[in-house]
């Protein structure tokens, strides 16, 4: 563990909205080119510390360190944007109705003074499974998964090392859900990503991510690897109710048998 | 059994460029006193097939339908004075995020009494008492204090426990959940799906929800119609969903990621072209 190099280290965070304190003491690390979940309810906080990572939210304290360098509260620095991009939950809000995909993906390039505009716009939609008719049409011209990827493609294209999802699929259907998750583990593994995700669904986040932090009230309770969620290996009572309705749920549903091919 | 609702041939069509779309295109089922579930993704007309049966579809969408039939009637033949006393009254919908449907500036407890004494002759003494058991019954500790309460001051799930007990008051013979707890956490959803489950099974009542969640309407209903564009491509018993044979539903249900079947990439759908055309299923029982 200890030689490889850190993505993301977030120590003693805590982050105040006004009086209210929305993050306390959070900490964890992420080793570059891995894969890591926060869980958690509505109100719990885990949306929250992207935000702060981004500069989004800024009354916070403790240290968010960023491939080796640590974090201003109130400035990012621009080659920081290069380094780490998000993706928000919901891509009918995220995206500029008026603005076509192809001003969406060029304006960053141009902020950067790439000088292949044309050619990594092309590229990028490819990567993200659009053919290039896509590349002139307007947000209400697509649908909640095209416009997903949309906004994945916005993200890549200045190819950043780090990527915060926030609920990247809970506003789309489960079969579209399935394209994009594929999509996101497609683009880490081809461009050795990191990923910070955050979700409601443990599902989800097992699928995706190799460890993961449970949090309730602004407080992470409980680190655990993927492969221990699995097997039911939690210790905090929370996890333990959410593993509980996540699994009864599921098998009601599927026999296993049955859905084998 | 006892048919409480009878739809058929159920279509609704919206004027667009180059003629009519039709986004529900001939649907029939009958609902008893069971919970019926009707799953299917955005756009697939589950929302509109619930508001249908309210007759509450709005031009220029256009409504018809060889019968909505509630209790032997054809709602469709109604007056527009005899379909309000339908809606709340006999048939009542709770929508999915309750901080749309409350009225911000209106204390909880008092629209539940109203809720009541719209439809019914009492006293405002006989509403408050009511509406007390009511949130009693929605399981909220104290009723006294939530009744005194502003939508802003309660919680997502209290709020939808509220819009139950509001929409149960009145005492309807059939309840329409579209999606009635996708707005809230996991932990909370169970709870509210389980004070909805055992209200409407006490009062027999017949049941229908609509939902995108296969898994979820799987444990709350007795059966379930899979909508696909606008048609229903399969009915099965909500016990026996895993012996589904339509390749959308088998679909859907593998492309869920599972916490106990771990995958390196999860399996997508693959649309035929030839589901659009087939034949609506009929989930007349």
């Amino acid at each position: 563990m200890s030689s490889e190099r850190i993505a993301i280290d977030v120590r003693q965070l805590s982050v105040r909205f006004g009086r209210a304190e929305a993050v306390r003491g959070a900490s964890f690390a992420v080793p570059a080119g891995g894969s890591f979940g926060l869980v958690g309810e509505s109100g719990s906080g885990k949306s929250t510390i992207l935000r702060s990572i981004m500069g989004l939210a800024r009354d916070w304290d403790g240290t968010i360190t960023v491939d080796g360098t640590s974090l201003d509260r109130h400035r990012r620095h621009r080659s920081f944007f290069r380094t780490v991009q998000m993706v928000f939950q919901d891509p009918f809000g995220s995206l500029h109705p008026r603005h076509s995909v192809d001003r969406v993906l060029s304006e960053p390039l141009k902020r950067y003074r790439f000088a292949d505009i044309d050619a990594r716009i092309e590229r990028i939609l490819s990567d993200v499974g659009l053919d290039h008719r896509f590349r002139f049409r307007f947000p209400h011209q697509l649908s909640g998964g095209q416009r997903q990827r949309i906004a994945i493609a916005r993200a890549l294209i200045l190819e950043p090392s780090l990527l915060l999802l926030d609920e990247p699929t809970s506003a789309l259907d489960v079969s579209v859900q399935a394209e994009i998750l594929n999509l996101l583990n497609d683009v880490r593994q081809k461009r050795q990503l990191t990923f910070l995700m955050v979700s409601h669904n443990l599902a989800v986040i097992a699928h995706m991510c190799s460890d993961v932090a449970v949090m309730i009230n602004g407080e992470i309770v409980e680190l655990l690897s993927t492969e221990q969620l699995r097997r039911g290996a939690a210790s905090h009572p929370y996890t333990l109710r959410l593993l509980t309705s996540a699994t009864n749920l599921g098998n009601q549903v599927i026999a296993p048998q049955s859905l084998d091919r | 059994m006892d048919r409480l609702l009878e739809i058929e041939d159920l279509r609704i069509r919206f004027p667009a460029r180059g003629g009519m779309v039709e986004a529900v295109r001939g649907l029939s089922f009958s609902l008893g006193r069971e919970r019926l579930g009707l799953v299917g993704e955005s756009g697939s007309g589950k929302s509109l097939t619930g508001r249908a049966i309210l007759r509450l579809v709005r031009p220029p969408a256009q409504l018809s339908a060889r019968h909505i039939r509630f209790r032997g009637d054809n709602l469709l033949a109604m007056s527009e004075r005899r379909m309000r006393s339908i809606r709340g009254h006999r048939i009542s919908m709770v929508m999915q995020d309750p901080k749309f449907s409350l009225n911000p500036v209106m204390r909880v407890g008092d629209q539940i009494a109203e809720a009541y004494r719209l439809h019914r002759r009492t006293t405002n003494a006989q509403a408050y008492d009511k509406t007390l058991e009511m949130l009693e019954a929605v399981q909220i500790r104290d009723p006294e204090r939530v009744y005194r309460m502003y939508p802003h001051e309660v919680s997502g799930g209290m709020g939808q426990r509220i819009m139950i007990a509001m929409m149960l008051i009145p005492g309807p013979d059939i309840l329409i959940a579209d999606e009635p707890t996708s707005a809230l956490d996991v932990l909370v959803q169970t709870q509210v799906l389980k004070i909805m489950d055992s209200l409407v099974r006490e009062r027999g009542m017949g049941l229908l929800f609509i939902s995108h969640d296969l898994p979820l309407l799987s444990a709350f209903c007795d059966r379930i119609l899979v909508l696909y564009s606008g048609r229903i491509v399969e009915v099965c018993d909500a016990s026996r969903l895993h012996q589904a044979t339509h390749p959308y539903t088998q679909g859907l249900l593998r492309s869920i990621p599972r916490l106990d079947r771990p995958t390196a990439e999860l399996p997508t759908l693959a649309r035929s072209a030839d589901w659009v055309h087939q034949e609506s299923v009929s989930g007349v029982l």
